[in-house]
């Protein structure tokens, strides 16, 4: 194929440039639109397609409709806690203090709640939610339109950008960063995954608000897209990432499947019992039982799979209970879980318990940034923010999720960061701000990887790398980590490096060509991957998600702080969270208990 | 020996290297247990890597898979291959009526310029209040059934009134759509909506064959809205006439 450079593609120029159609990019997006600015949402699906769109259970804000005396600071507490003391306290502060002023724009735009009688939104009990500061008892503070919450906020933030008149590139894939000679991110190459055409993106701000990565491991809730595109790019470019062994083990994934079965589930009243019927989390857990925070039950039904309790033939597996609560509060409450359990796990839980398993679900890391989006640079010890680099929502490590993520707070993050970054961008660029040019060498720069896939004419095949990839992360890098098996598996991502740098894309073609697509996210799940088992491999305790056998506890001498991957010497060094919110007292880190 | 090999006719059409699309024929072992036409793809991608289809959340939420299964349209990844295998045989083709860009992928512009067309968004333009608009659990119930449709146009693709007149026919995903905002008692622009809709076609040329209905894959019934509609275009008529007078 021949060779792009910057003298045979097309420049398309812009204001504002967010990759990602999902709900923290479009929420940044309809608030540029608003703005009159030149703003483009460049999506690889159509937005509604966007992973946003299988979040179920709700979105957890202190909207005083089921109780009318909480209070965003009891949310900010459950947070902070929920994050075991390495989510930046200014920030949680932000998401907490702002979130029912975000959730309420959502109501005002059609997103239809469920609701209480007196017409209020609809809020249920989720995980590591209390009233008072951890005093008053299990609280009820997740926002939620039946059990399609995230369906319901994707559509409503597609349909309200429609209305702005948002310009959408869909199909349309990002492969690298520009970056011209004074570092400054100045927009992306991207191609249109429907035709080939190569184009290079050109924007003064640039948001990476391109989600998760879960298909890093071989079992996870998360859609097949999520591939890290964004964070991965970041990376490539020299860019850090924050906190990269946070992952979130999600308790409740379908058994064989992976599929998501919301907490709501606990929340209406269900519990996980063993194979002898034992409702286990009152050991684990005996004042929240099943509503502990999800890393703790997580861990508890991994424990009582590897002491035999398990459920199934092979006891590899737990059940979800639910048939207590009756056909009419299923139905009306659980609708969508009760379809995909009786097509994945072929299991009415009307009458049957589900099967399932805790699976890969959130990436609590991600490229680090301040409560506006900017995403930053660590140069001798301090921040430096990178000129027109943005991130949001899941791509992002802002941090309000520290070392494990609370229900219900993954899409206030995504609406309230969204809103914020597409708010400051605005004020930014209004006000003069922006970057110098990128010349022909940085363009040409950010085509080579395109180019080497285009050319290669022999190697690896994606399909095969990919599953060896996911194995490997699978197996050492998984719910409980040990030091020795995360050097294997350090050992292997070092044999899959070399295949992931020599990838044989046989079909050359150009439209709709699914495997080019792959084969790059492929190199974007590595990246992420590699920096996941790097900081993995540093951090020696246990925190929040990340759970050491050798190192069981918690060690806030050492690790009260965040990790921060540089990609260019694939080292880890700690950076200091924050504990300077500006309305409330900091909360200090106590012994983490449920 | 022949019952443990399947046999998938898919077609294909790629626009840089065929003149005319075309059936190709893939043999493939039976796997030991059941999986979703979508596993089928995959399995059959690592074979053939030229393949192209459309794909996201892989459990029927985000609508990418839309095609036709052995002459029905479904969405691939909540298709069990055993609901669907016809003497060991399935036949994979792209969503009839739309342009095919490549294999089992259409282009959906039309499709969605229709779903544009009904302005798709809440209209009301009083001040929102600091809180919440309040909505009784009896009028959001209403909402059920419509807006949990994920623009997979299984059910627009599946109607004949759409192949004939997919410009000027809104047809059931839209249509679907149009209903759910005129049942949302937040919505103010209910007479401006049922005006948009009151030409012959928007929403007349639906003709109640029902196939919206058999193969919408969230079991939401199309037909139903359009029923509705219908309703209060009437009755919005005969309002007019009453206030009107001269028609008495």
């Amino acid at each position: 194929m021949t060779n792009y450079n910057s003298s045979n593609i097309k420049t398309l120029e812009f204001d504002a440039l967010i990759i990602g159609g999902g709900g923290s990019g479009m929420r940044a997006s309809l608030e540029l639109a608003k703005s009159g600015l030149n703003t483009a949402v460049v999506s690889k699906v159509f937005p509604t397609r966007s992973h946003t769109v299988s979040a179920q259970g709700g979105i957890t804000c202190a909207i005083q409709s089921a109780d009318p005396n909480d209070d965003w600071r009891w949310h900010m507490y459950d947070t902070v806690k929920g994050a075991d003391y390495i989510g930046d306290q200014d920030a949680i502060e932000y998401l907490c203090s702002e979130g029912p002023k975000a959730v309420f724009e959502l109501e005002h735009m059609g997103l239809p709640f469920s609701r209480f009688e007196n017409g209020r939104i609809y809020q249920r009990p989720f995980g590591g939610q209390s009233k008072d500061y951890g005093k008053g008892g299990q609280a009820a503070r997740t926002c939620a339109a039946a059990d399609r919450t995230g369906h319901a906020l994707l559509h409503t933030l597609y349909q309200n950008n429609v209305k702005e008149g948002t310009n959408f590139l869909n199909e349309w894939f990002a492969v690298d960063i520009v970056k011209n000679a004074q570092n400054e991110v100045t927009g992306v190459i991207a191609f249109s995954i429907e035709y080939g055409e190569v184009a290079y993106l050109k924007a003064q701000s640039t948001v990476m608000a391109t989600g998760g990565a879960g298909r890093i491991y071989a079992s996870t809730t998360n859609a097949l897209i999520n591939t890290g595109d964004g964070l991965a790019m970041a990376l490539r470019a020299g860019y850090p990432a924050q906190d990269m062994e946070m992952w979130q083990f999600h308790p409740t994934g379908i058994y064989g499947a992976g599929s998501l079965v919301t907490e709501g589930c606990r929340g209406e009243g269900g519990y996980l019992i063993n194979k002898d019927g034992e409702r286990f989390m009152e050991r684990y857990a005996p004042n929240v039982k099943d509503l502990a925070g999800r890393d703790v039950v997580a861990r508890s039904m991994v424990l009582e799979i590897l002491e035999g309790r398990g459920c199934g033939e092979n006891n590899d597996h737990i059940y979800l209970k639910l048939d207590h609560l009756g056909a009419d509060v299923l139905n009306a409450k659980l609708p969508g879980i009760c379809e995909l359990s009786r097509t994945f796990a072929h299991v009415d839980p009307i009458y049957e318990p589900i099967p399932v398993v805790p699976t890969c679900h959130y990436m609590m890391g991600g490229t680090p940034t301040n409560i506006n989006g900017q995403a930053f640079n660590r140069i001798d010890r301090t921040d430096s923010i990178i000129p027109g680099l943005f991130a949001a929502g899941e791509a992002a490590c802002v941090s309000v999720h520290g070392a494990n993520r609370l229900g219900g707070n993954s899409l206030l993050d995504l609406v309230v960061f969204g809103r914020a970054t597409g708010m400051f961008i605005q004020e930014d660029l209004k006000s003069g701000g922006g970057v110098k040019s990128a010349d022909k060498d940085d363009i040409d720069n950010a085509l080579d990887r395109l180019n080497t896939l285009n050319n290669s004419d022999s190697g690896y095949e994606t399909a095969e790398v990919k599953k060896e990839l996911q194995q490997c992360m699978q197996n050492y890098f998984g719910v409980f980590r040990r030091g020795e098996f995360m050097k294997k598996g350090l050992d292997e991502l070092q044999e899959i490096r070399e295949k992931v740098d020599q990838l044989h894309l046989k079909d050359k073609s150009n439209a709709f060509n699914t495997s080019r697509v792959e084969a790059i996210e492929l190199q974007n799940l590595f990246e992420v991957a590699e920096a996941t088992a790097i900081a993995a491999y540093s951090r020696d305790e246990s925190r929040g998600a990340h759970a050491r056998d050798d190192f069981p506890d918690r060690d806030d001498e050492r690790w009260l702080c965040h990790s921060l991957y540089d990609p260019l010497s694939k080292t880890v060094s700690k950076r200091d969270v924050n504990f300077n919110p500006s309305e409330v007292e900091a909360f200090p880190p106590i012994v983490r208990t449920y | 020996m022949a019952t443990n090999i399947l046999e998938v006719n898919m077609y294909r059409y790629n626009p840089e290297e065929d003149k005319f699309p075309y059936i190709k024929q893939y043999q493939i072992e039976k796997p030991a247990k059941d999986i979703m036409v979508l596993d089928l793809l995959h399995l059959l991608k690592e074979q053939d890597e030229s393949i192209s289809y459309r794909r996201s959340c892989r459990e029927g939420v985000c609508g990418s898979d839309g095609m036709n299964i052995n002459g029905k349209n479904g969405l691939a990844c909540i298709t069990p291959i055993s609901s669907v295998l016809k003497k060991n045989k399935i036949e994979l083709r792209p969503l009839p009526g739309l342009p095919v860009i490549r294999d089992l992928v259409v282009d959906m512009t039309e499709f969605y310029a229709q779903y544009e067309k009904i302005k798709p968004f809440l209209q009301n333009s009083t001040t929102a209040p600091e809180q919440e608009r309040l909505q009784s659990p009896e009028d959001r119930d209403k909402l059920d059934g419509l807006y949990e449709c994920i623009l997979c146009a299984c059910c627009s693709t599946s109607c004949p009134s759409f192949w004939w007149n997919p410009d000027k026919f809104l047809g059931p995903a839209a249509l679907l759509q149009a209903y759910r905002f005129l049942a949302d008692t937040r919505d103010l622009k209910t007479n401006e909506r049922l005006e948009d809709l009151s030409d012959p076609f928007s929403v007349y040329r639906c003709h109640g064959i029902m196939n919206c209905v058999s193969v919408c894959p969230k079991g939401l019934n199309p037909n139903k809205a359009i029923g509705e509609i219908k309703k209060m275009l009437l009755k919005d008529k005969k309002e007019i006439i009453t206030t009107d007078g001269a028609m008495n």
